[in-house]
């Protein structure tokens, strides 16, 4: 039995860099050999960030279920004018996915050892546009405010709040992963899984939000 | 498989309080976990002698009742209200704090990762989170007896719009409604932690030679049940804050218009009543599944362990208890039946819900099955594990009727459901919990626990269970309703005497438990010592200190040769294999 | 001690059995007075059946199987079960395979004799509205029309439980609420099922109908009563405080009889 470590230890930087294909690679982390992948396991963070994931799908979709009987079960269903402001700030929830990738080539590279400059800026940057997209939903929820739509106002304001509010929450504990992500890179103990496990979170809250705006914009 | 003896980074913890208060060690949040269930079973079941004191003799002054509520019980007379409040309270701490809690958060979080060769949990913060947010999830529910008037009387299912619209329909229905939304809610986030690591420690943790198929019976009932909790909690978490938003933000998600209570007509208008009941129930199934699975794998691995023989297939049990994670949740309508619902629905979901039998079956059957020719071990353990067997034909067996929308005309909301359900979830499963203990708890504290009071709490149990609740099948077939707090219709007078039989044996039972908790208390402090594997054991736990070292096997590199359960063969050490000996035995199909 | 388990649980199951088999008094089911009921009983009959042979036969092989086996040593020879789990799977599927065909598929009739048949053209309406906690029946009086709900006048001081304007509303103006259900035998009823505030639950065990009342819906129930009595409505679904003793009576009458009931009734409105 093959003792393939796929769990690579911290990347110690201060040492020769280490092979970092086994963290997730799949088919090609088992050599491409069948035999070996039966016995291969993925990293514990990329089993776990799938896990959840499927949890706050399933919570989305309850949600939906709940929208799909609310809306055809009385007549009161008045349709929403979106706040243009929503729109800007899935710009800036897209463009923060894109400096993510960015940060996963920068970090990778240094830690094939490809590059010396130890550069987290597109970590921050894509901590930023996270921040800024939080703001900017804030900003969403003055602006409904601003036209006397509070929560219980109508059914439709109910739920584009509770879309919102539960999707931004999520959002900040992508932040908070975010946070941890550079706090270990700056310690020089970042594992490459707990990377990708992140930004697999952060681009499923682009995707997630994707999937509630349309909701939104059709429905609400 | 990968090298997992390096996966904690640290030392052992040196603090009292990270010892024993805020650890992340696996084993101490098992345990953690058990008293919080232990602490809650023997309040849950108190609350239940109240209630059927109550029932059998309704106007009489319980004498004390009313140092648990002045307003509730005044003189020791148990009023409607309180009775419903004591219900509510009885099944949400038994359902969630005890049923979900024990047999998986328990024993879990303890035996999961040594089953697996593993040192912790791949998040062992998330573990510590995971058990401190159900602690306070219990404490945020029981919050509710001490505030206002009380907790809410709307029952473990709190269907709308009695559970939705506030104070105005009854006592509790206020800040008691939204103390059991917030407390669920957090209990829902505790036990989606949980999963998370449950799930990524059997994927992910085995050690060298631990194929999935290698696993035990007991930590397959594990990762299955995880797997359920992950959807079923991820659904009830909206649901609670949907219903929490309805009393606290004026929504009408659950409520439609034109309800008037006191001939006040009330403000909310549009939602709908039956979405609750659709939300609730897809998660209420599943959970007692995810109630009664670990159950099956812990009996399984207790039972091979004293038959001294594998199970007829170790593959085939578990297929059938994925079969029935996977089942689960196509056969939720079942409990609304009678509910408004479109009458063809009915029979889309009395479909899967006969089908659901066909594993269960096969599982009983494997297990009498292997019975025969084996070399039963009779002790505390292995005979819990033999009446939960009993039991759970007993409490099954009841499903077929249940399971049909024409025979659901007449046996719902009657005390055959309850019948059901109890000697399912309320016995049944909490015999997996005692059989559990009683095989586990040498290896969790290092000390034995008496024999002979163990065997005295069996047969008073099983006899008491049975006297107890085997009953509520009659009275339900006679159509006594259920959640009546007293029995004033005419045709339930002749019942009242089946009602004070079943009180006796409720007490009696009660009495049971009370000498398993001396044995448990006693035991940990001056029970005998334990050795490594006192059962002649072939799964990892038995080949580790007892308590195992605080990183479960003290830095050994751990390496799985064989299937779990190599009994019956000719071991060096007796009739059985360690699944981490190196020895070489003709065994029957060994699993790879 | 494993020969006295057995033998405990042979007992049990023979205990536990006894009282249906013997169809002792608090087993009994109430006496069936529909026109449906008989589907629902002859469906009850095979389910008891078919559950009790699988209940004994288990249990007693549980038992069987402890007796043979309970304290066996390494001295005696292990035995495997013919067919090993193979037999097993083979007798879960058809075993409980025929069982799930007999009881489900056949079960459907007694269903559909409820739910899937439309009430008859001439099936005398009667409206009952459930709320906390009583019930209330409203019969639409001579010109054989229900006059509109308003929850806004709904005034229990005043009697007006359903919330009805017999100023302005022609239709209510002849509207007859009463207490009680006074039905004659041997005559559909479609009955009009409101709920005022919450969840509420309409059982007539004898009748052999349970249905839930929905805030938001309106559901209706049919069925005829085949024996004239008096019986009892109570609620079924956990609406509050007074929940144990929200029941109504329902009387069955001759034909005669209840004209006469319903004259009574429209004079006291």
């Amino acid at each position: 039995m093959a003792t393939t470590i796929h769990e690579p230890p911290k990347i110690d930087l201060t040492q020769a860099p280490i092979s970092t294909s086994g963290g997730g690679g799949g088919f090609a982390a088992a050599g491409g050999d069948l035999k070996l992948l039966s016995t291969y396991s993925p990293p514990p963070a990329t089993t776990a960030v799938w896990v959840g994931i499927a949890a706050i799908t399933m919570s989305f979709i309850a949600f939906t279920s709940a929208l799909i009987v609310r809306k055809g079960g009385a007549p009161d269903w008045k349709h929403l004018v979106l706040p243009p402001i929503l729109y800007w700030n899935t710009a800036v929830l897209l463009a923060s996915s894109f400096t993510l990738e960015g940060a996963r080539k920068q970090v990778g590279a240094y830690m094939r050892g490809a590059t010396a400059a130890k550069s987290a800026f597109w970590l921050h940057a894509t901590l930023g546009l996270g921040l800024l997209f939080v703001a900017g939903q804030y900003l969403a929820w003055l602006q409904l405010r601003a036209q006397g739509l509070y929560v219980a106002t109508s059914p439709n304001s109910s739920f584009f709040y509770v879309f919102t509010v539960i999707h931004a929450l999520h959002v900040l504990g992508g932040l908070l992963g975010l946070g941890y992500v550079i706090r270990r890179f700056h310690a020089g103990v970042l594992r490459k899984s707990t990377l990708d496990a992140t930004s697999h979170y952060w681009h499923f809250m682009d995707v997630l939000w994707l999937y509630l705006l349309f909701v939104l914009w059709s429905k609400i | 498989m990968h090298d997992v003896s390096h996966a904690t980074h640290h030392g052992p913890p040196t603090t009292f309080i990270r010892k024993h208060i805020f650890s992340t060690d696996h084993k101490v949040i098992g345990k953690q976990y058990y008293a919080l269930a232990l602490v809650a079973a023997f309040f849950g079941m108190f609350l239940s002698w109240i209630m059927r004191i109550h029932l059998a003799w309704t106007n009489a002054a319980i004498p004390g009742a009313q140092l648990l509520s002045s307003n509730g019980a005044p003189g020791g007379v148990i009023t409607p209200e309180f009775y419903l409040q004591l219900m509510t309270m009885h099944g949400t701490i038994m359902v969630f704090f005890v049923l979900t809690t024990a047999p998986f958060a328990a024993f879990g979080n303890f035996f999961l990762p040594i089953q697996v060769g593993a040192e912790d949990m791949p998040f062992p913060r998330f573990n510590m989170m995971s058990f401190w947010v159900t602690f306070l999830a219990f404490l945020v529910l029981v919050a509710s007896f001490v505030v206002g008037d009380g907790p809410t009387l709307g029952g473990w299912t709190q269907y709308a719009p009695l559970s939705a619209v506030g104070a105005a329909s009854g006592p509790g229905q206020g800040t008691g409604a939204v103390l059991w939304a917030a407390s669920i809610g957090l209990f829902c986030i505790g036990q989606l932690l949980g999963a998370l690591n449950f799930i990524s420690t059997t994927l992910d943790m085995r050690t060298k030679g631990m194929s999935l198929m290698r696993l035990p019976l007991s930590a397959w009932a594990w990762f299955i049940t995880s797997c359920i909790g992950l959807t079923a909690f991820a659904v009830l978490l909206p649901a609670c804050v949907l219903l929490i938003l309805d009393h606290v933000a004026g929504t009408s998600f659950f409520i439609p218009s034109g309800l008037v209570i006191n001939d006040k007509m009330l403000p909310h208008s549009g939602g709908s009543t039956l979405l609750w009941q659709h939300l609730f129930w897809f998660f209420g199934h599943p959970e007692v599944y995810i109630a009664i699975v670990p159950a099956m794998g812990i009996v399984s691995h207790i039972l091979v362990t004293n038959m001294r023989k594998p199970m007829l297939s170790h593959r085939v049990l578990i297929y059938c208890m994925m079969g029935i994670g996977f089942l689960s949740y196509v056969v939720y309508g079942h409990h609304m039946f009678v509910s408004g619902m479109n009458p063809f629905s009915a029979l889309v979901f009395s479909f899967p819900t006969l089908v659901i039998t066909i594993p269960a079956t096969i599982i009983v059957l494997i297990w009498l099955g292997s019975l025969y020719g084996s070399r039963l071990r009779i002790n505390a353990a292995s005979l819990f594990a033999l009446g939960f067997i009993s039991m759970f034909i007993s409490g099954g067996v009841s499903g077929f009727f249940l399971a049909q929308p024409s025979l659901d005309i007449l046996l719902h909301a009657t005390y055959f459901v309850v019948g059901h359900f109890h000697m399912v979830m309320g016995v049944a499963a909490m015999f997996g919990i005692f059989a559990g203990t009683y095989f586990w708890f040498p290896k969790m504290t290092g000390r034995m626990m008496n024999e002979t009071l163990g065997k005295i709490h069996f047969w008073m149990s099983f006899v008491g269970a049975y006297a107890l609740f085997m009953p509520f099948h009659y009275l339900g077939l006679a159509a006594n309703i259920r959640r009546y707090q007293a029995f004033t219709d005419d045709y339930l007078q002749k019942l009242i005497p089946v009602h004070q039989f079943v009180t006796v044996a409720a007490l009696f039972t009660g009495l049971a438990q009370i000498i398993f908790l001396y044995n448990l208390i006693h035991s940990r402090f001056w029970g005998a010592k334990a050795s490594e594997n006192p059962w002649e054991a072939t799964s990892l736990e038995w080949s580790t200190d007892s308590p195992p070292a605080w990183n479960n096997f003290n830095g050994k590199h751990i390496v799985v040769y064989h299937d779990p359960y190599q009994y019956g063969v000719q071991g060096s050490m007796g009739d059985y294999v360690m699944q981490t000996s190196p020895e070489q035995v003709a065994t029957p199909g060994d699993e790879k | 001690m494993a020969k006295f388990v057995a033998v405990t649980i042979f007992v049990i199951a023979i205990a536990s059995a006894y009282p249906i088999i013997g169809n002792s008094w608090f087993t009994a089911a109430p006496q069936d007075i529909s026109t449906h009921g008989y589907l629902i009983d002859h469906q009850m009959k095979d389910t008891m059946i078919e559950a009790g042979v699988a209940f004994l036969a288990s249990q007693i092989l549980l038992a069987w199987f402890i007796w043979s086996f309970g304290n066996h040593t390494t001295k005696d020879k292990l035995g495997y079960f013919p067919g090993g789990a193979k037999a097993m799977v083979i007798a879960g599927f058809l075993l409980v395979g025929t069982e799930v065909l007999a009881l489900g598929v056949f079960g459907t009739k007694a269903w559909a004799s409820v739910y899937f048949q439309p009430p008859a053209a001439d099936a005398l309406p009667i409206q009952v509205q459930a709320g906390q906690f009583a019930f209330y029946f409203r019969y639409p009086g001579p010109d054989g029309k229900f006059g509109p709900l308003h929850a806004d006048l709904i005034n229990e001081g005043n009697q007006n439980y359903f919330g009805l304007d017999t100023t302005n509303d022609a239709d209510s103006k002849d509207d007859i609420v009463a207490a009680e259900m006074a039905i004659p035998v041997n005559k559909e009823i479609h009955l009009l099922m409101h709920s005022k505030d919450l969840g509420h639950s309409f059982f007539v065990p004898e009748l052999r109908v349970q249905q839930d009342f929905v805030p938001g819906l309106d559901l209706s129930l049919h069925f005829t009563a085949t024996k004239v009595g008096k019986y009892e409505i109570v609620c079924t679904q956990l609406c509050g405080l007074g929940h144990y003793n929200m029941k109504a009576y329902l009387e069955v009458m001759s034909q005669s009889d209840y004209d006469s009931w319903l004259k009574q009734q429209a004079a006291l409105q």
